[in-house]
């Protein structure tokens, strides 16, 4: 067990560094898996480990990707008359613009996404349950609405990036090993928050919030401080889906309530909640059937959409790693005592 | 913003288009308040909330829309939409929520989540994603040399409307199965200890909550317009309408129904039509917002 595990490490590594030229066909692809698994494992965080179901995390996402975009455009021009122009050729980038716009832009994201949960999360905290999970919704769905109808960054047209200066095929490479970094450093971290214990604080506030409370848990600054490096992490994958796009719109790509927004919890449920390891098995589970079978439906793979979704929280809502853990409790270092093997004191 | 602060003079300017905002605000609420009765009628009976309400209205209305297309009354269109949303609604408590009823809520918040979204997919790939609308040749009334016009179409859309709210209130208040509905919303288990098979009553909750919700989309289309992903905010306002009212207490889910359609025409009205669904959702955080104020005074959440 000590030397398997990193050599699992180390095969996991081998294989995610050698993904895209083993088969460079599919780039985009396995970025976009390296979305899903970031998404769904800060999801996870306040899902799974808090018990703070949020249906409205893809403002974070949306949110990272204007505010890359505001970044990267408005160092070099007036965010404004870029917008005005909708991508009209006259606005040019050197390679530094680009570059630097791309590491500002995405770290900028984050930070903003980071402080804007704190923002958001101060006053919707307060709501529990299914409140929280609409309120959350609604806040995403008003945003994307409200950015729609926001001249400044383009109104519905929505932002065209500017375009990587260099060959195509790199700039998918390069995408690739961003989100890619992005998902590792999010996996390490996580790997150490939930030794710690935090992990403990937040899986008490899931367990029984009054109760957390009573014990002279701060729990607000403990719900702040999760969501806000979920928020964090999402929003620096929303800035590299902008430079990935390069042409986002509001409601369609950038607060995409229902297809990305619903895929996260989607994957969180069919891995398994409040594990490590769930999201990212649910992620490459989903997003692989979802490849795979998506072109066969014909337009009613949104319909298919709704049916996984069902089928999922209806009959298989302990995910993957529940059913393992109910199968193979020892993997878990759950020890089960037979029944034959419990000594019975005798009593006194 | 000039324009903003344009259409804020013209209110005070002229004050008769008030009047004709709230008018015409509480003519679309009478049926906001008939999808979010339904909504109560469920919440309260089987602790479900059900995202996909706003769907049924749609799907209610599309039914009346294609019958009236082969040639019928747009009257018996109600009553067909009536019927078939009767059916969904069966059909959906057999398969979905007669599973969800008993776990936690996010499961059937998620469930009927996924529902809403299969539904307007459905309804977009049969009948496209343009709008729809039943075009009826009837009068409109002018008022206030035509600043107010009243068409008769709405006028009898929310009749019809207060018909059919009166008509399952009594059958609430008189019948033996209203009766039985609410013993069980009260206390399940003693109204099963009573003989009251619960599993009946709530898939005959569920089936008329459709029900109503399709009646009122088959009235909507008639007077207004509907497009299949128009749902999603219809069941927000149900929501926020609920929120506001609290369950169980009907004049509230009137008169807030009411009040958020006219609320909903001068947020329209104020910032420009574009931000009429950013209205609709922004009434509900305002609203959760107040609501839970209100709760941390007496150091309680919003649960």
């Amino acid at each position: 067990m000590n030397l398997s595990k990193p050599a699992l490490y180390i095969v996991l590594l081998v294989v995610i560094v050698a993904a895209p030229f083993l088969l460079p066909a599919y780039k985009t692809q396995l970025a976009t898996l390296w979305l899903m698994i970031i998404v769904a494992m800060t999801w996870d965080m306040t899902g799974g480990q808090m018990g703070y179901n949020s249906l409205g995390n893809i403002f974070f996402y949306g949110t990272g990707m204007y505010v890359a975009a505001v970044i990267t455009i408005g160092m070099v021009y007036d965010v404004g008359d870029y917008t005005n122009a909708a991508g009209g050729g006259i606005y040019a980038f050197t390679e530094t613009q680009y570059f630097t716009g791309l590491v500002l832009g995405c770290i900028g994201a984050g930070l903003f996404c980071a402080l804007s949960a704190i923002l958001i999360g101060w006053p919707t905290f307060g709501l529990r349950g299914p409140y929280f999970a609409i309120g959350t919704l609604g806040m995403a769905i008003a945003a994307g609405e409200l950015v729609s109808n926001w001249e400044w960054v383009g109104a519905g047209q929505g932002i065209s990036m500017p375009n990587y200066p260099g060959d195509f095929e790199t700039f998918k490479l390069l995408i690739y090993f961003i989100f890619a970094g992005v998902g590792v450093v999010l996996f390490i971290f996580l790997k150490w928050l939930y030794t710690t214990r935090f992990r403990s604080a937040i899986n008490a506030i899931r367990e029984d919030e009054d109760k957390a409370e009573a014990m002279g848990l701060r729990t607000l600054t403990y719900k702040l401080l999760t969501w806000s490096m979920a928020a964090f992490f999402v929003g620096i994958a929303g800035g590299i889906s902008a430079f990935q796009l390069i042409h986002f719109e509001p409601l369609e790509t950038a607060y995409q309530t229902i297809n990305l927004g619903i895929f996260m919890v989607v994957c969180v449920l069919l891995g398994g909640k409040g594990t490590l390891w769930g999201p990212i098995i649910g992620a490459v589970l989903f997003h692989v059937v979802k490849e795979v079978t998506w072109n066969y439906f014909l337009g009613w793979q949104w319909v298919a959409l709704g049916a996984i979704i069902i089928v999922t929280v209806v009959y298989f809502q302990d995910g993957l790693m529940g059913w393992l853990k109910h199968k193979r409790p020892e993997w878990f270092g759950i020890r089960v005592e037979k029944k034959d093997q419990i000594v019975t004191e005798p009593a006194e | 913003m000039d324009q903003i602060i344009g259409n804020l003079d013209l209110l005070f300017e002229f004050p008769i288009v008030n009047l004709k905002i709230i008018i015409d605000g509480v003519m679309i609420g009478a049926l906001f308040a008939l999808a979010a009765y339904g909504l109560a009628l469920v919440w309260g009976v089987m602790n479900v909330k059900n995202l996909a309400q706003g769907d049924f209205v749609i799907a209610g209305g599309y039914t009346a829309w294609w019958l009236v297309q082969q040639g019928i009354h747009p009257f018996l269109g109600i009553l067909a939409a009536f019927i078939v949303m009767w059916g969904i609604g069966w059909v959906t408590y057999r398969l979905v929520i007669s599973r969800v009823i008993q776990r936690d809520l996010f499961t059937s918040l998620l469930a009927t989540f996924g529902l809403a979204i299969m539904m307007a997919q459905i309804l977009n790939l049969l009948f496209g994603s343009d709008t729809q609308s039943i075009q009826l040749d009837y009068a409109t009334f002018h008022f206030a040399d035509g600043l107010i016009d009243v068409p008769a179409a709405k006028l009898m859309g929310v009749v019809m409307a207060m018909a059919l709210a009166g008509g399952v209130i009594l059958f609430m208040k008189r019948s033996r199965m209203g009766q039985a509905i609410r013993a069980t919303a009260q206390d399940p288990r003693a109204a099963r200890v009573m003989g009251i098979d619960t599993e009946k009553i709530y898939s005959f909750t569920f089936s008329l909550n459709a029900a109503i919700c399709g009646a009122a989309g088959a009235i909507i289309v008639m007077a207004w317009v509907i497009q299949p992903f128009y749902g999603i905010t219809y069941s927000i306002r149900a929501f926020v309408i609920v929120t506001a009212a609290g369950l169980g207490n009907l004049p509230g889910v009137i008169a807030a129904g009411l009040g958020i359609g006219a609320l909903e025409q001068y947020g329209s009205h104020i910032l420009g039509i574009g931000y009429q669904q950013a209205v609709a959702v922004l009434l509900l955080l305002l609203l959760l917002l107040a609501r839970m104020l209100q709760q941390r005074r007496q150091r309680q959440v919003l649960k």
